[in-house]
């Protein structure tokens, strides 16, 4: 049991997929202006990670090595259409603000990372819960991104107005740069940070050592 | 093939077998869930198109969702085809005649397909592009709201580009064909917070009351950049810039330029409001 608790929580601390990993940065710059458009965003994301695990672990046997790309790619790609229908039926307003960005989960490296680095070695029910999990992991880092981009750019969590701006006769004015992708970067690198400071052993090495006589190496 | 010891996943004939299914799977389900769907869709987009029309109009309340609500307080609008070559409002046997030379029906007329569609739209030049939307389509559908006195709102759909993308909106007009009573969007992909401040119902709230053209005749009304000056001559054609989007509100101002100029719906409003 200990195995499915590790499955499914690992991924959002220890083996995070934007904060180790470092996959699916796009759509954590993208999405994360407001906290109601980042959550229907990482709803849509965990669902069809989970259910795409779960598809390709199914039939993980029988998939030719030679094309398990494609057959990953049009399972993730056909979920992707049917998240993107039902959101367009249901929850059409917000439908209308995530545009393009559901659309392209079937870029998204992490629904395809984890088909290829798990589900095609794994039973549909871990499968299953690994990109649920997954989902998990990315949905923190996007709420906490969306939630400081939110409260710092517009005063507000999920709509509700929590600093009053100056615009509409309050004291704050609202963080302009919190609203552009690149506060995303910037967050999203000291969330990083932040992260391996906590755990250590997510620091990787460092890839080259800076040589001698160099201006670096006198400091 | 239950022999999983001959089962070879990489021959040809499994690969084939594979791909085939996995297609033939997806595509029955995508093809499910988008029929299964699509009257849905088809209903929320109306709707929120209707409900853009009333929230222009000044007639949408907060907290009305109800779709019968909404489909109530549309009802009192008189859709009307105008042709935008002849600057023409079009009468009911003219527009049976249109429908029927170009096999379509106003009843669901797509009004931004048509102005891509080559038969029902035709090119810009550069000089008469002042909004930056390339094609123009033929015919447009616009909304009255009559009142027992005459016409009392006149709703215009508008399109025009910002700094990322197209605007799409409505814009309307008091009965004077001169008067803004407001003005909102309905569809752009500008930077939320900055540019994708023109959906901001404080920022809307600036336009009821101002004045489109200017007495010689032109169109007068802008955002400017900045706070607008109340005691300025020209206040009455101005609504305050966008701060930190320049570019959408230069987006707005052309298309507004455009819209409501000689090109646009300029000569037609005229006709309407006598």
């Amino acid at each position: 049991m200990s195995n499915v608790k590790e499955i499914l929580l690992n991924p959002i601390f220890n083996n995070n997929p934007i904060g180790l990993q470092i996959l699916g940065i796009c759509s954590a710059l993208a999405v994360t202006t407001q906290m109601s458009v980042a959550a229907v965003m990482c709803i849509a994301l965990t669902v069809v990670c989970a259910f795409s695990n779960f598809f390709i672990s199914l039939i993980r046997a029988r998939i030719p090595s030679s094309i398990r790309i494609i057959v990953q790619m049009t399972i993730i790609a056909s979920l992707v259409i049917v998240v993107d229908q039902i959101l367009g039926a249901v929850a059409y307003d917000i439908s209308k603000q995530l545009t393009v960005f559901v659309g392209l989960i079937i870029t998204n490296c992490i629904v395809m990372g984890r088909a290829e680095a798990f589900a095609m070695q794994n039973p549909p029910g871990l499968s299953f819960l690994d990109g649920l999990g997954n989902g998990l992991g990315y949905s923190a880092v996007l709420m906490s991104v969306a939630a400081i981009r939110e409260f710092f750019g517009s005063g507000s969590l999920f709509g509700v107005e929590v600093l009053p701006l100056v615009t509409q006769g309050g004291w704050y004015t609202p963080m302009g740069l919190m609203l552009l992708p690149p506060s995303a970067f910037f967050i999203i690198g000291l969330l990083i940070w932040a992260l391996r400071a906590w755990k250590k052993d997510q620091v990787e090495a460092p890839e080259y050592q800076i040589g001698q006589h160099t201006a670096m190496s006198h400091s | 093939m239950s022999d999983s010891s001959n089962f070879n996943k990489d021959s040809i004939q499994n690969v084939i077998v594979i791909a085939l299914v996995v297609c033939l799977f997806c595509a029955i389900v995508v093809a499910g869930s988008a029929v299964a769907l699509k009257e849905r869709r088809v209903e929320n987009k109306a709707l929120d198109k209707s409900k853009n029309v009333l929230i222009a109009a000044g007639l949408f309340e907060e907290g009305v969702t109800k779709v019968e609500d909404i489909n109530t307080l549309f009802a009192r609008f008189e859709p009307r085809v105008v042709d935008l070559r002849t600057k023409q409002l079009l009468s009911e046997a003219e527009v049976a005649t249109v429908e029927q030379q170009l096999e379509i029906s106003f009843l669901d007329y797509d009004q931004r397909k048509a102005a891509k569609d080559p038969a029902l739209s035709s090119a810009l030049t550069d000089l008469e592009d002042i909004a930056s939307i390339n094609r123009r389509e033929h015919y447009s559908l616009i909304y009255l709201l009559r009142s027992e006195s005459g016409i009392d709102r006149i709703v215009l759909p508008v399109h025009g580009y910002g700094l990322w993308s197209t605007l799409y909106g409505f814009l309307a007009l008091e009965a004077d064909g001169n008067t803004v009573s407001g003005i909102t969007f309905y569809e752009h992909a500008e930077t939320a917070g900055l540019g994708g401040e023109v959906d901001n119902p404080a920022w809307k709230a600036k336009w009821p009351g101002k004045q489109i053209y200017a007495d010689h005749g032109g169109v007068a009304m802008r955002v400017i950049k900045g706070a607008v000056d109340p005691n300025a001559a020209e206040s009455v054609h101005q609504v305050d810039g966008l701060s930190g989007a320049t570019l959408t509100s230069n987006g707005v101002s052309n298309m507004i330029a455009y819209w409501l100029g000689d090109d646009g719906y300029g000569p037609v409003l005229g006709s309407i409001s006598g």
